[in-house]
């Protein structure tokens, strides 16, 4: 198998492989603990009657692969659980029931994913923009002022915690000026308008943080391009600045931008709970947050799976998207 | 020609005016007064050892310092354009327009991320208005020129999908694609293997022949500037030290550096001065059989090495001579010891081990910059087992003065010295485990002329006086030749042809052999043009 199909597939089952081997981990980690497991994952407050139905449910006098079975086979074709007094169905991908409501991981976190995906998406695009822009900037403009002032941007940028830009921007845009309603999130089958002008905070704050380190790779990475010897073949044939610079120096960045872009949505996923919480997203790493507060073993499993799968997802994309801007990956 | 008009008839022709050039690079001086004039169609070899300024110059015309802060003092009329006065518009105009630039390395020249017939059109495009489909023709018609075979096919190919030969005509496709008065050629063969130097250079004297292309060509290889051009220009630390047609310049060179240069060159044809020791007694060090490398695995698996058997004498030099890719380097650290073979045996002769050691091509990257050389060498003295601080320094110091260089040098590092010494440093290292053997692999091939044959000097006397084996890989046949008893020629991991030397070098049998000599550039200009048209006839038949 070669070419690009090839690479595509090979990269398809390495993806395949390690969302199995995260599972396994997850599952290792969290239900193979010493003690007593049915009452760690219940929780402290659960009554014995509680912790008996937990440890059926878990399966405990089964064997440790049997039971990794058991919970694979829930997210991938589904299982049903006795409650007691009633046997549910828990349709695939199953991850099992939170025990502080009853209620389906899978539903719950399907409840707060799109807060999630709604936030990450929109701060990319704006992330993105401003930061190849600050970037491609301040390689052309490199060694004067304009470089020099966006350098010092960027650096207070990368410095700047969520909690300060989100404060600072809440403050002066919805309380000062009054131009925007402080953010209440709405969801973007219910009204796209409100769903954009209410995200539009999140999106900055997590954005302008995000866009100063794409600012800096950007610029070495072309800094880096603008050194190498076919950029000299290029201006020694007559091509103007602005072709060197956006057609072949930024050609050069993308490769990095992209993995980089791959690693922060990944993670920022599961990962943007400042922001979630500064603007009272009910996204899913605030309620992450929540479960681990409240030792919720099978929702915190459920959400790291979930974002664990993000998080390869997002680079499994990337390495296609690599392949795609540098055609030489696949040959190596 | 008519000698009335002569002064207006002149300037005309005149397509390359260089007056008093001087280019500073902070308190260093490139180049230094430097003058010469190239008329319309003629062609000028700029040759020197590194950092004798030849490239600067070759920058200079282009006036690709500009904005780059060095100090360009002088005048440079190129094409009727004055590099210095003009502006940025005329520059640009002049660049690739008037006069196009051949870089060295055809790989790192050209954008990995464009196809080669976009990168051209590209060019063609700032210099033309035409239509993006329109210069794309003209791209797949200027490497249709320079040889590309399916050019139209291969315009749509990147740079990592061409072979270096192949590159470096683009990067000539590219150059020609505005039909330029003037190239000019850095180091244009100089990564390239010698059968794709002497396509590339017939290339461009079948160029020059078509089109009156003027050339000027920056070398440090006196055999190709012999091969290409009218004039030479001998450059040292940024000035002209002799200056005129290349019969002259090279059959009766006045100054005295022309001729200690041309004195360093190693030559093809003459034979290896004869030594004593080659004639020693035929004691085998070490003997080779079946040797066979495999890299890779499953369907990708190739066979670098396949086959190779030869045994090594005491006192003798062995060259190993082939093309990138042959399989010499591969052949070179079995030998030492750092490659197992995946089949086939090295017996030490005699049943003693052998002790082989080795010389690195690049002195610069074989020493570790943080450690004083002292240290370097004293490591294979560690390896053995030595503990006393005292006598390794002093066996250090010994092995420092062998190689030419002072024991007081101990305590410094790697970049205080210069590449011919730091090869010195390889050398002594190589020496401090009493090695029986010692494969060198291209250990000269980074360095100048001079130097070159400085080291070789050096690994001849140490041969002599320690009896020494010496396994001696590189591509250069010249070299090779003037440091061998014996040569094996390597082609795709298998030994073509083995032999003494002077018989492998005038009575080659095998067809490859032959080849590679044919491709030698050689001193003499007239045996240079009997041997291109060989070259022709061999290509046409």
């Amino acid at each position: 198998m070669s070419g690009f199909g090839g690479f595509v597939l090979r990269r398809g089952i390495g993806t395949v492989i390690t969302l199995f081997a995260i599972s396994v981990i997850v599952y290792v980690v969290f239900f193979v603990t010493p003690g007593n497991v049915a009452q760690i994952t219940c929780g402290p407050r659960c009554s014995p009657e509680q912790v008996h139905q937990v440890a059926q449910q878990l399966r405990l006098d089964d064997p440790l692969y049997l039971r990794y079975w058991h919970f694979l086979q829930g997210i991938l074709v589904g299982q049903d659980y006795s409650t007691g007094t009633s046997v549910e169905h828990c349709s695939a991908p199953c991850l099992g029931l939170s025990y502080q409501g009853d209620q389906q991981v899978t539903q719950l976190i399907l409840a707060k994913l799109p807060v999630s995906l709604s936030l990450v998406f929109g701060a990319m695009v704006l992330w993105l923009i401003l930061g190849v822009g600050t970037g491609v900037l301040s390689a052309w403009r490199r060694g004067r002022f304009t470089e020099r002032l966006l350098t010092g941007i960027t650096l207070a940028g990368v410095a700047t915690p969520v909690f300060v830009i989100g404060l600072v921007l809440m403050i002066v845009v919805c309380g000062q000026l009054q131009l925007l309603p402080f953010p209440q999130y709405v969801s973007l089958t219910d009204d796209p308008e409100q769903w954009a002008w209410n995200l539009l905070l999140p999106w900055l704050s997590l954005a302008l943080i995000e866009a100063a380190a794409f600012a800096r790779l950007t610029r070495a990475s072309m800094l880096e391009t603008l050194a190498e010897d076919h950029i000299r073949t290029f201006r020694a044939y007559g091509v103007g600045e602005r072709s060197i610079i956006g057609r072949h120096a930024l050609r050069g960045a993308f490769a990095p931008i992209i993995a980089l872009n791959a690693n922060n949505v990944g993670s920022a996923v599961g990962g943007a709970v400042l922001t979630e919480t500064l603007f009272g997203l009910p996204g899913i790493g605030q309620e992450l947050v929540h479960a681990v507060n409240v030792v919720d073993l099978p929702v915190v499993v459920g959400m790291v799976l979930v974002i664990g799968f993000f998080v390869v997802i997002a680079n499994a994309v990337a390495d296609v998207l690599y392949a795609v801007a540098d055609r030489r990956v696949v040959l190596a | 020609m008519s000698q009335v008009n002569s002064s207006v008839e002149g300037s005309m022709d005149v397509l390359v005016e260089v007056t008093d050039l001087t280019v500073g690079f902070g308190s260093l001086r490139a180049v230094d007064g430097l003058s010469f004039r190239l008329e319309k169609g003629a062609a000028l070899g700029l040759v020197g050892e590194s950092g004798s300024g030849k490239s600067t110059v070759a920058s200079a015309l282009l006036g690709l310092h500009r904005g780059t802060g060095a100090d360009v003092g002088g005048s440079v009329r190129v094409a009727g354009i004055d590099v210095q006065e003009a502006s940025d518009a005329d520059l640009h105009r002049l660049r690739g327009g008037k006069a196009a630039m051949v870089f060295q390395d055809p790989l790192s020249s050209l954008d990995p991320y464009y196809a080669i017939g976009d990168q051209i059109a590209e060019v063609y495009r700032v210099h033309t208005r035409v239509s993006r489909r329109a210069a794309r023709a003209r791209a797949v018609e200027v490497l249709d020129r320079v040889g590309i075979p399916d050019a139209l096919r291969r315009s749509r190919s990147r740079p990592h999908e061409f072979s270096g030969g192949m590159r470096q005509r683009a990067l000539i496709a590219m150059a020609l694609a505005c039909e330029p008065d003037l190239l000019i050629a850095d180091e244009p063969t100089t990564a390239l293997d010698v059968t794709v130097q002497a396509q590339i250079l017939d290339l461009l004297h079948t160029l020059r022949e078509e089109t009156g292309l003027g050339l000027l060509l920056v070398t440090h290889d006196v055999g190709v500037a012999a091969e290409s051009v009218d004039e030479i220009l001998v450059m040292r630390h940024g000035r002209a030290v002799e200056h005129g047609p290349v019969d002259t310049v090279l059959g009766a060179p006045t100054e005295p550096y022309t001729r200690d240069l041309l004195g360093a060159v190693p030559r093809v044809d003459v034979p290896r001065a004869p030594s004593e020791a080659s004639s020693a007694a035929q004691e085998v060090v070490l003997e080779a059989t079946g040797l066979r490398r495999e890299f890779g695995r499953g369907k990708r698996a190739f066979a670098a090495v396949d086959d190779v058997s030869l045994t090594i004498h005491r006192g003798e030099t062995l060259g190993i001579v082939g093309e990138s890719g042959s399989g010499k380097t591969t052949l070179g650290r079995m030998l030492v010891g750092l490659l197992k073979p995946t089949a086939g045996e090295i017996k030490p002769g005699g049943g003693v081990r052998p002790d082989v050691q080795m010389v690195f091509q690049d002195p610069v990257s074989s020493l570790n910059p943080r450690r004083s050389v002292g240290e370097s060498i004293a490591d294979p003295l560690r390896a053995r087992g030595e503990r006393d601080e005292e006598s390794i320094r002093g066996r250090v110091r010994e092995l420092l003065e062998r190689v030419g260089l002072e024991g007081a040098h101990y305590d410094r590092y790697p970049h205080e010295f210069s590449g011919g010494q730091r090869q010195r440093v390889g050398i002594a290292r190589a020496l401090a485990a009493d090695p029986r053997v010692i494969v060198c692999d291209e250990p000269v091939s980074a360095l100048d002329v001079t130097t070159q044959a400085q080291v070789v000097a050096l690994l001849g006397e140490l041969q002599r006086e320690l009896g020494l084996a010496l396994v001696f890989v590189a591509h250069d046949l010249a070299v090779v030749r003037q440091v061998s008893d014996r040569v094996a020629v390597m082609r795709r991991g298998r030994i073509v042809e083995q032999g003494p030397a002077d018989e492998v070098y005038d009575a080659p049998q095998d067809p490859y052999t032959k080849q590679l000599l044919a491709a030698v550039p050689a001193l003499d200009p007239q045996v240079a043009a009997r041997r291109r048209a060989a070259r022709r006839e061999l290509a046409t038949t």
